[in-house]
Formats: structure tokens, C-alpha cells, sequence
């Protein structure tokens, strides 16, 4: 077939709702914007596992502890999936580690944010796995079918990370005064970045049309960021805390939530690099894969040692 | 970046009685590795009872363009079906 009328069959599928695999033809563009995307968000998965890290020995309970562990472990997890996903279209995970590394791929700017409380851990799972969540749950319908299968196992795990969140937010604000404050307070700092989760306005950001297109998205981002901010306001409401801006009200006419413009230098600003934890994260990463290298590689030299005894066990028995 | 460890493609199990199904791909650097690493992935809910790991370079595929090749000459069969027949209604479950 023609260039041109793959590219006609390959949009045809598209429209008719059927998924992409990976030995199917694709547009270049297709498979570069989703490794892109897929490997951000994998990096995202990983890169987010060190501010929760963070507070893991410090858990106020056993309880506590043990359910911070197993969500740190699912994001791990979820890192994986979608590492193998983007696997799936030629890409080597090394060379997209190395990426991130050298800062040539991004992950979510809001893991450039410190933990610096306990309650820090309850507005994440509460605010920024159900950011997340908006996100993803649009993902399971995404055209390309490793992509939306691992946002479907993705999916079926994240509940459970704004639960425990959203539970850690109702313990401390229904505890001391203290508390409640400490609960508000780290409402006030992670509702922001929280918003600016779903990316630039949709005029803005580049490739989002022939995202679109393509059906690797299918909301714009100011779509899922007012979904988010409609189905997070009555949770405030019910912990008794207030989001920090003054202009939120419930707007009857358009059904939804007005809220105040987004502070788009700060977002840049810490997209570039400059945000409270960016080099810390990478120095982070920098130093697991450094320390790890010496077992992968012993791993690696093991099983071939083990691969040759036992290549020589049968010639022996076969002789 | 140094040689890495190969892909695996793991089959798991929900429930004894099922076949084993395709749940996704893991790096290590042998199959009892692969074994574990599929376990901690793809296994944290009980989501099975056995896992089969094999190579990635060990499974052959069909290529996409032979579709038509090879699964089209089934679509006109219909009479492989049940439904292609028509009986009376006095035989009541066949
Ligand atoms: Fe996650
Ligand atoms: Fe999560």
C-alpha cells in the first residue's frame, strides 16, 4: 500500500473506534508523540514516588505504613507497565531512562514539590492521584491498545491511592486543631500545582490537536482540569476545608465552578527546571541507577554463568 | 547505557479452571527472575494462581497485512456455526 493510503486506512481505524496494536502500520508522528507521552508518564510513575518515599519510615502507625508502602509499590508498578507499553513501539527503556536523566523528557512538574508533612501525604492522594485519575480514566479509551490496556490495570489500582488519601485528610481534620490546620494548610499548597497537573490551555499546548485527531486524548485539558475541580470542591467542603482562592464559586448558568486564572509563570518556571525539588528528584534517580548498575550487571553476568553450566550439563549427559 | 537485562512476556492464571492470559511485559535477567519480577507486577491483588514467563524473542507473531490471508476464508463458513441451520421448533435444545 501507498504512504498516503495507509495513512487514510490508519485514520480510518481511528475513527471506527478500533485500537491500534503494535505491529499495525502507523504514522511516524503517532509512534514519536506516543512515546512521548507514554514514557513521560512512566517517568512521572517513578519520579512520584519520592515525595511520598519521603514520609514512609515516618508513618504515624503501622496502618499507616503498611498502606503508604503498597501504593508507593503500585506507582512503581505503574511506572513498569507503561515503560513495557512504550516498549511496544520499538522504544529502549534505557534510552528512555537516559532521557530523563539528562532531562530531555519531562515527568509531571508536580513531583518537583516538597512532602513537607504528614498531611502532605493525605492532599497527594487525595488531590494529585485524583488529578491523576481524571487523566488516566480519559486514557483507557486511548486508540493505542498496550497504552489503553495498561491505563485500565492503572485505573483499577489508582481508587484505592485517593481513598487512603482522602481518609488521611478526613483523620487530621477532624482531629486537633492542629491538625485541621495542618490539613488546610497542605490543601493551600498542593491545590495549585494540583490544577496545573492537566497542562497548559488548550490553545496553547501544541500537540493537541492532532492528539485529538489520533484519539491518543479525547478531552482537552481544561475539560478534565474542570471535572476535577467540580468533583474536588464538595470533598473539600465535606473535610470542612476551603481550596485557596477566593474567586471559586459554583457558577448555576455554565453548571460547573468558576476559579481564578492559573499562575502559568510558576507552571513554566518549574517545567524549565526551577521548581523547589527538581534537581534533588534527578539526583534522586541519578544515584538508583547508579547504584544499581553493579546488580544488574551481576544479575545479568549470573544468569549467563547459569545458562552455560547448564548448556554443558546436557552436552555431557548427551555424550 | 550497558547491555540490559531481555524481555519477557508473562501469562498469568486468574483462577484455576482459566487459561493463562497475556498481562503485559517485564524486564530480568533469567526465567526464575522473570518469575518473581511478574509476581510483584502484575500479581499485588491476587490477580492469579500461575504464571507462565517466556522470552520475548521466542514468540512468533502474524503479521497484520497477512490478516486477511489467513483469517478471511473463515468469514463465508458460516455453516461452521449452529445458527446456520434451521429445524423445527419441536426439537427443542440441539
Ligand atoms: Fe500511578
Ligand atoms: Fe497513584
Amino acid at each position: 500500500m501507498k504512504e498516503q493510503n495507509l495513512e487514510a486506512h490508519f485514520q480510518a481505524k481511528i475513527d471506527a473506534e478500533i485500537k491500534i496494536e503494535p505491529k499495525d502500520w502507523m504514522p511516524d508522528e503517532y509512534r514519536k508523540t506516543l512515546i512521548r507521552q507514554i514514557s513521560q508518564h512512566a517517568h512521572s510513575e517513578i519520579v512520584g514516588m519520592l515525595p511520598e518515599g519521603n514520609w514512609i519510615t515516618r508513618a504515624p502507625s503501622l496502618r499507616r505504613k503498611l498502606i503508604l508502602l503498597a501504593k508507593v509499590q503500585d506507582e512503581a508498578g505503574h511506572g513498569l507497565y507503561l515503560y513495557s507499553a512504550a516498549e511496544t513501539l520499538g522504544a529502549d527503556r534505557g534510552d528512555l531512562v537516559l532521557q530523563m536523566l539528562n532531562g530531555k523528557a519531562k515527568y509531571s512538574s508536580i513531583f518537583n514539590y516538597p512532602t513537607l508533612n504528614w498531611a502532605d501525604i493525605g492532599a497527594i492522594g487525595w488531590l494529585v492521584d485524583g488529578a491523576a485519575i481524571t487523566n488516566q480514566v480519559m486514557l483507557t479509551r486511548t486508540s493505542y491498545g498496550p497504552y489503553a490496556r495498561a491505563m485500565v490495570r492503572i485505573c483499577k489500582e489508582e481508587s484505592f491511592h485517593q481513598r487512603q488519601g482522602y481518609e488521611i485528610m478526613l483523620a487530621m481534620s477532624r482531629g486537633s486543631e492542629e491538625q485541621k490546620q495542618m490539613a488546610q494548610d497542605s490543601l493551600n499548597r498542593w491545590w495549585w500545582p494540583s490544577l496545573m497537573m492537566f497542562g497548559p490551555h488548550d490553545g496553547e499546548s501544541s500537540h493537541s490537536e492532532q492528539a485529538f485527531k489520533w484519539k491518543i486524548k479525547r478531552k482537552s485539558n481544561d475539560e478534565l482540569r474542570q471535572q476535577f475541580v467540580d468533583a474536588t470542591i464538595p470533598q473539600a467542603g465535606l473535610l470542612g476545608l476551603t481550596v485557596p482562592d477566593p474567586a471559586l464559586r459554583w457558577n448555576a448558568e455554565r453548571g460547573h465552578y468558576d476559579f481564578s486564572p492559573i499562575n502559568w509563570d510558576e507552571f513554566w518556571n518549574v517545567v524549565k527546571g526551577n521548581g523547589p525539588c527538581n534537581r534533588e528528584r534527578i539526583a534522586a534517580r541519578q544515584k538508583a541507577c547508579d547504584d544499581g548498575a553493579w546488580v544488574r550487571e551481576a544479575a545479568l553476568a549470573y544468569a549467563e554463568k547459569k545458562e552455560q553450566k547448564q548448556i554443558g550439563a546436557r552436552q555431557t549427559a548427551a555424550a | 547505557m550497558k547491555k540490559s537485562w531481555p524481555l519477557w512476556e508473562v501469562f498469568i492464571r486468574s483462577k484455576s479452571g482459566l487459561d493463562h492470559k497475556h498481562a503485559g511485559s517485564i524486564h530480568a535477567a533469567d526465567a526464575e527472575m522473570a518469575i518473581e519480577n511478574a509476581r510483584d507486577i502484575y500479581t499485588r491483588r491476587n490477580e492469579g494462581v500461575s504464571i507462565w514467563v517466556v522470552e520475548s524473542k521466542h514468540i512468533t507473531a502474524s503479521d497484520p497485512d497477512d490478516a486477511d490471508a489467513l483469517f478471511e476464508p473463515a468469514k463465508d463458513k458460516i455453516y461452521r456455526h449452529p445458527t446456520f441451520y434451521n429445524l423445527p421448533d419441536e426439537v427443542k435444545h440441539m
